[in-house]
This record gives structure tokens, C-alpha cells and sequence, in this order.
């Protein structure tokens, strides 16, 4: 056990450094010179010579990267190219906008799909098994950034029930914990919600019918035990697989919320990646995508030692 | 069950299979043909396919040609049944042509990536060893990434463009192909007939040709049939970030994209190109399960 989360962690570190280099490697595939951003095109040629040299830009690849390497640990990425001001400044903010965001839009995309899978998976073909199935599929198909405007058209535009844009009042980008900011946050949410829910439905519908039909359930049956009872040994079971699929959901629903922070305009990272795509702020670009995939690639490693925690007959590798 | 009563019935399966003349394609077929919920669906793509393809004999009006004094008409104007849109142009007409550039964002990247991702995942899985280890490993590192993510980093560092678009969405959906091709192929690899033909003296190229690909290349189509209706939001999704179509040029996500702002004129005609999306990227889903029900791929 003690070996099996030292590998664990161990084996992490390669990851994160490989992701690293992708996303180092993102600004050298990006078209055009990386010194045309940094030195007006009308520079003469001692002085291009002289910036290369001061950012390092002369040296080979590998030293590039390593000494990227070396600013990024001390957790400095870099400046933006469009305001000057250091990236991580900017991007703390919006991490935690989106953090929020994901945090409360799994909230009700795990519990709806754990309420449904659950119950589509203890009566299997019953009609709420087939309304379970039919939500799950439309849940993974339906274009979020799609249903995102539809929700807008219809609680904004029609009823006029909640705002359609921002994170707060006046499009303040600072979260508060007040009606107020809540009520920006419930669309992008339930938005945001769908495809964790649909895939945390199938999940669970999946698991749950597997463990019912598995001998023990039929012994705990035998031995008297009923509802609850048994409920109880099939959430035992249950939990580390689907803990596993949430975790990864959760970190799909932090890099993946670009799409619905824009129709929304919320202050996170993913509005934040949008505008440094159009003003091509390649620091800002890698710096936000690098923090983002480190984040994924911490949960990966939280919710493997989870799931073996949970679970001891787990012991992958 | 006595043993003669078994025996009985297997006869009579066996009976069945023969009347049936069945091949297994032809017991694929049949259980397809059952399936009402994945024949409506690919019904509806078909009719899509179609409608798409022969765009300028349906369409009523030039997809470019726009108008300042029809703007944003509400669906049911005389002439522009679904409306017209921020600068005048028909919605029908730009809706049948946008699907061409949708249809084909959505379907080569997995196309690629399946051809790509197979050849890497069936070296990987029937060389093994040191092979299997460079190759597996760096899947890793992609699978590090969020999809999505990955699709938005690679098309955003590249720039806007259909080709950067499909380029990065191929890099995105190449790992996941390569991780079930490896997987089929490790389990295929050590089954018997396989030793057999190797004691035989077929070469390796023989044996994956014959006997690995024929039994491998099935999961790994339904698993990449099932990864169109992914691609097809994720490519959508990149032409209404800015990143894939440009304007003028008709595709659906992009025209969501540009119909955004008039959500307070006309809800109804601006999210038309999504509902749009969604009917293809959910029949896409529903036919990749009916397929792997039919033949009958676990997992």
C-alpha cells in the first residue's frame, strides 16, 4: 500500500513535466517569430540580437525549455503581451471564478446523475430507467455552449427571471456569496451540469445494475436484509468506481467550461483563454492551459489514491 | 435440462443459423434492422446527408447574398421560411450549406485519427515490450489533458483556420483510439489461433493482417463511430469560439456564433444551427450504440 502510493506520486512527476513541455512547446508551434512579440517589426537588427539574447531565445530548444522550466516552479509565467501585467495576476482570479463555477455546476450534475443512475439501475426497464437512459444520451450530445443560449432565450429574454451575462452585478468579476452573484451563477451552472450528469448517470446505472445482480445482493436478500440494508452494501460497492468517474468529470468540467464562460461572459479561464486567443497573448494562452492541466493532472493522482484508499483490493500500476 | 432436450435444441439452433444462411455481417444486419430507435436515427442522417450534399439544388437562395432590409426576419417570413439572419441571408439556405463544412469537420478528424490511432495502438499492443512502453507512454501525457482543453490550446496556439481545426482535433481523438486498439490487440494477440499461425510459420505481417486486424478492427470502429458526435461539438465549438470557419463561410457553429447577438431580436431563428448540431451529434450517438449492440462489442 505504502510502496503502491509512493509509485503513485512518483509517477506523476514525469506526467506533469511532459505536460509541461506541451505546453511549452505550444508557443514554438504557434506561427510567426516569438521575437515579433516582444520587439517592434522596425527594430534594427543589434537590437533584435540584444532582446534574443536577454530572453534567452538564442540558446537551443531544450535550454528554452529548461529555463521556462525554472521561472514557471517559482511560479512565474510570464507577462501579458496585451496588458503587461504578470499572467498569474490575472489568471488567480479567474481560476477561482471557475472553480466556483465547475464546484457548483458538478454539485448538480454528480447528485442528479447518482439520483438517476441509482434509480434507473435498481429497476432496470422500468419507464424511469428509459427517461434515465434518454437524459444521459441527450445529456452527452447536446452542444452546452447551445443549450447555454437556449437557456438564456428562455429564463432572460422571455421570462426575465435571472441575467443572462457576468458573474455579478454591474459585470463586477469579483464572486460574492450573495443572492445577488448566486443568481448569475445558476445558468452557466445547469448549463455546465448536462454532460457530467449524462455521463454520472450511465456511470452509475452501469455499476448499480452489475452489483444487483451479483450473488451477494441475493445472500443479503436470503439473510433477511431489505431495503436499506441492502442499499447500504450497494453504495459500499459502488463508490470507489464512481468516485473515479467524478473526479475525472470534475476536471473535464474545469478545462472545459471555455465554451459556456463565453456564451456567458463568466470571469474565469475560459473567458480569459478567449481573449488571449484573439489578441494572440501566447503567454497568457500557455500559462492558463499549463495551470488548468496541472489541476487535471492533480486530481488524476487525488482520485487514484481515493479510489485505492476506498478500495485496497485496487492496486493498479 | 436433460441432455437430450439440449442436444435438441442446439439442433434446432444450428437449424435456425442454417436456414438463415447466416454470416455474421448478415446476424448484424438482421439485429439492426429490429432495432427501430437506431433505423429512425439513421434515417435522420441519412435525410441530413442527403439534404447537404445536394445543398444547391434545395437551397432557395445564395448562402452570401445578404440584405440590409431583411434583417433578422422571424421564422415563417414569406420566401425565408426559417428567417434570415444578422445580415439578411436566408437561414434555410445557410443551414443546408453550413452543414457541408459541419458534416466534415465532425467526421474526418475521427476518420484520421482512426487510421492513425489504430496502425499506433495495434504495433503497440501486438510488438509489446519496449514499443509498447514509448507509445503508451505518451498517450499519457495527451490523456493528461482535458479534451476539450487540448482541442482550444493546439487550434489557439496554430490560429483560426478548418485545417489547424482538424489538425488539432485529430491530435485530440488519436490517444483515446490508441488506448482500445492497444487493448483488443494485447488481448487477441496471445489466443490460440494466433500461436497456431505462428507455429505455422506466418510471418508477423501475416498474422496481424489476417488474423489481428480482421478481429480488432471492429471495437475500434464502434468505439470511433461513437467519437463523430464528440468531434462534431467540438468542432462546432471551435468555429463559435472564432477558431475553426471563418465568415462568411456557412457552418453551423460559426453561425451560432454570429446569430449570438441577436438573441433579444429573434431567439428562435439564433438558435436554430445548434438544434441543429444537437439532432446530428445525438443520432450519431444513438447509431454508435445501436452498432455496438449489434455486434455485440462489450465495453
Amino acid at each position: 500500500m505504502f510502496y503502491y502510493l509512493i509509485r503513485r506520486v512518483l509517477y506523476a512527476i514525469p506526467i506533469a513535466l511532459a505536460v509541461g513541455f506541451v505546453c511549452f512547446m505550444l508557443v514554438q508551434i504557434a506561427p510567426g517569430d516569438p521575437i515579433n512579440a516582444i520587439v517592434p517589426p522596425d527594430a534594427p537588427a543589434d537590437v533584435v540580437e540584444q532582446v534574443k539574447r536577454d530572453y534567452g531565445l538564442d540558446q537551443p530548444l531544450a535550454v528554452q525549455f529548461g529555463i521556462w522550466l525554472m521561472k514557471v516552479v517559482q511560479g512565474d509565467l510570464g507577462r501579458s503581451l496585451a496588458t503587461g501585467r504578470p499572467v498569474w495576476a490575472d489568471l488567480s482570479t479567474a481560476i477561482a471564478n471557475t472553480l466556483t463555477l465547475a464546484a457548483f455546476a458538478s454539485l448538480i450534475g454528480f447528485s442528479a446523475g447518482v439520483v438517476l443512475g441509482g434509480l434507473a439501475g435498481t429497476f432496470r426497464g422500468s419507464v424511469i430507467d428509459r427517461l434515465a437512459v434518454s437524459t444521459a444520451v441527450a445529456g452527452v450530445s447536446v452542444p452546452h455552449y447551445w443549450l447555454g443560449m437556449v437557456l438564456v432565450v428562455i429564463f432572460s429574454v422571455q421570462l426575465n427571471l435571472l441575467p443572462a451575462m457576468g458573474a455579478g452585478p454591474g459585470g463586477s468579476a469579483d464572486w460574492a456569496w450573495d443572492w445577488e452573484h448566486f443568481q448569475h451563477l445558476i445558468l452557466p451552472a445547469v448549463t455546465l451540469s448536462v454532460i457530467p450528469m449524462g455521463i454520472v448517470t450511465r456511470t452509475v446505472r452501469g455499476i448499480v445494475a452489475e452489483i444487483m445482480n451479483q450473488e451477494f445482493v441475493v445472500a443479503l436478500r436470503a439473510k433477511g436484509l431489505t431495503g436499506w440494508g441492502v442499499f447500504q452494501h450497494v453504495v459500499k460497492n459502488a463508490a470507489p468506481n464512481v468516485l473515479a468517474v467524478m473526479g475525472l468529470q470534475l476536471g473535464y468540467l474545469m478545462g472545459g467550461s471555455i465554451l459556456v464562460e463565453t456564451v456567458f461572459s463568466w470571469p474565469g479561464t475560459g473567458l480569459l483563454l478567449n481573449s488571449a486567443i484573439f489578441q494572440r497573448d501566447l503567454p497568457v494562452l500557455q500559462g492558463t492551459i499549463l495551470v488548468l492541466a496541472m489541476f487535471f493532472v492533480a486530481l488524476n493522482l487525488i482520485v487514484d489514491l481515493l479510489q485505492t484508499a476506498l478500495d485496497p483490493r485496487i492496486k493498479r500500476f | 435440462m436433460s441432455s437430450s432436450a439440449a442436444a435438441a435444441e442446439l439442433a434446432v439452433q444450428a437449424k435456425q443459423i442454417a436456414l438463415a444462411g447466416d454470416g455474421y455481417w448478415r446476424g448484424v444486419f438482421r439485429r439492426l434492422l429490429r432495432d427501430k430507435v437506431t433505423m429512425f436515427c439513421a434515417f435522420v442522417l441519412l435525410c441530413m446527408l442527403l439534404a447537404i450534399l445536394f445543398a444547391p439544388l434545395l437551397a432557395p437562395h445564395d448562402p452570401y447574398q445578404g440584405s440590409m432590409i431583411r434583417r433578422l426576419r422571424p421564422i415563417g417570413t414569406e420566401n425565408y421560411p426559417l428567417g434570415t439572419d444578422e445580415l439578411g441571408r436566408d437561414i434555410l439556405t445557410r443551414l443546408l450549406y453550413g452543414g457541408r463544412l459541419s458534416w466534415f469537420m465532425g467526421i474526418l478528424p475521427v476518420v484520421l485519427a482512426f487510421v492513425i490511432g489504430t496502425t499506433l495502438g495495434v504495433i503497440a499492443g501486438f510488438v509489446g515490450g519496449r514499443v509498447n512502453m514509448l507509445i503508451m507512454r505518451m498517450t499519457d501525457v495527451f490523456y493528461a489533458f482535458p479534451s476539450v482543453l487540448l482541442a482550444i490550446a493546439i487550434s489557439g496556439a496554430l490560429g483560426a483556420g478548418i485545417a489547424n481545426a482538424i489538425l488539432s482535433l485529430t491530435i485530440v481523438f488519436i490517444p483515446p483510439i490508441i488506448r482500445v486498439a492497444e487493448s483488443v490487440t494485447t488481448g487477441v494477440r496471445n489466443l490460440d489461433f494466433v500461436e497456431a499461425a505462428r507455429a505455422s510459420g506466418a510471418s508477423a505481417l501475416t498474422i496481424v493482417r489476417v488474423h489481428v486486424l480482421g478481429n480488432v478492427l471492429g471495437p475500434i470502429f464502434i468505439y470511433a463511430t461513437s467519437l463523430i458526435s464528440v468531434c462534431m461539438i467540438l468542432a462546432s465549438g471551435l468555429s463559435f469560439l472564432g477558431l475553426g470557419t471563418r465568415p462568411p463561410e456557412p457552418e453551423w457553429g460559426l453561425m451560432l456564433n454570429t446569430l449570438r447577438t441577436a438573441i433579444y431580436v429573434q431567439p428562435w431563428v439564433a438558435v436554430l444551427p445548434g438544434a441543429c448540431i444537437f439532432v446530428t451529434s445525438i443520432c450519431f450517438n444513438l447509431v454508435s450504440d445501436g452498432l455496438r449492440q449489434a455486434m455485440d462489442v462489450k465495453g
